[in-house]
């Protein structure tokens, strides 16, 4: 009775609505025919993030807008934009935010740097080491 | 190694800890604004989201007025109670326009019908295209753009009762 009750509760129950009722944009789940064009617009999908699960790249969100910025990349791709050009046109309108690729800009000097400033410590540590190990 | 420096580790552990909590304290806002803020309005075309009002344009906001173009949806929530909202600023002479983002002109009617319709033109953007093109990153979403159409200000979310002020001001400003 009460598994009939729950089955029949889920039959009525309406999802929530959080997003549009239009089905996906055409390219937004649909592969480009052009292989090369297909693996150029995948690889700047999975570098740009989505706007509305900020964890996730747009190639991994089921986000609409996500659907949608997809359609956009495959689109533009197809007419021929390099995806250089795709990456700079969003970052002119969300900033380096929507770009996972880290940027040459000064906020991102340290991160540059960092690896080159623990190969000299690491490279001062083992000089003072052996050098340690010669005199003695 | 010096006595000092034996208490290093704790130090950073300590300086870490610190870190964190405050973090967890203050979450980071992530919120996405436009980077547009004082510049033109993209180029945009948009079809008609209702066949009984015009649609909206980039080059009909570039027209000496003041606008306010609002960013909504039929089946967005807090978009029922910031049309309330913008009705009360209709009603004090602002000028609003709407972007339908995916939606279908039966729901956009029903909805407006419904809530009530302070808008003056209405384009239908139904794959987020020109939301994407403002650098908008949800709805509802309002930008007030000036009579030469720079974008003056972005708002992020529903403009609220205790937002009216703050509004007024921006709108004033972009005169």
């Amino acid at each position: 009775m009460k598994a009939l009750l729950v089955t029949l509760m889920l039959l009525v129950a309406m999802p929530a609505l959080a997003d549009g009722n239009l089905p996906p944009a055409y390219w937004s789940d649909r592969q480009l025919p052009d292989p090369k064009e297909e693996a150029q617009a995948q690889a700047l999908m999975n570098q740009l993030r989505c706007l509305v699960c900020q964890g996730q790249s747009i190639a991994d969100s089921d986000a609409d807008l996500a659907g949608d910025m997809r359609d956009l990349v495959r689109r533009r791709i197809a007419a021929g934009e390099k995806p250089v050009a795709i990456r700079a046109w969003l970052i002119q309108r969300y900033g380096t935010w929507i770009s996972y690729k880290p940027t040459a800009e000064p906020a991102a000097w340290p991160l540059w740097l960092a690896p080159l400033a623990l190969l000299i410590i690491g490279a001062l540590l083992i000089r003072r080491r052996i050098g340690v190990g010669k005199r003695s | 190694m010096s006595r000092a420096l034996r208490f290093a580790p704790l130090a950073i552990l300590l300086v870490l800890i610190a870190g964190l909590v405050w973090r967890l304290a203050t979450p980071a806002d992530t919120t996405i604004g436009s980077k547009l803020e004082g510049k033109p309005i993209p180029a945009f075309i948009l079809p008609a989201a209702l066949p009984t009002k015009p649609t909206l344009n980039s080059a009909g906001l570039a027209t000496g007025q003041v606008r306010l173009v609002n960013i909504f949806a039929s089946w967005c929530v807090p978009c029922i109670a910031e049309v309330k909202v913008l009705q009360q600023l209709k009603a004090r002479g602002v000028h609003i326009d709407g972007i339908a983002v995916r939606d279908r002109s039966d729901d956009v009617a029903n909805f407006l019908a419904e809530r009530g319709d302070p808008y003056e033109r209405i384009g239908s953007d139904t794959q987020s295209q020109v939301q994407i093109s403002l650098g908008s990153s949800g709805v509802p979403e309002s930008f007030i753009v000036d009579g030469k159409g720079i974008i003056r200000y972005q708002h992020i979310g529903p403009i609220t009762d205790d937002d009216v002020p703050m509004i007024l001001a921006k709108l004033e400003q972009a005169e």
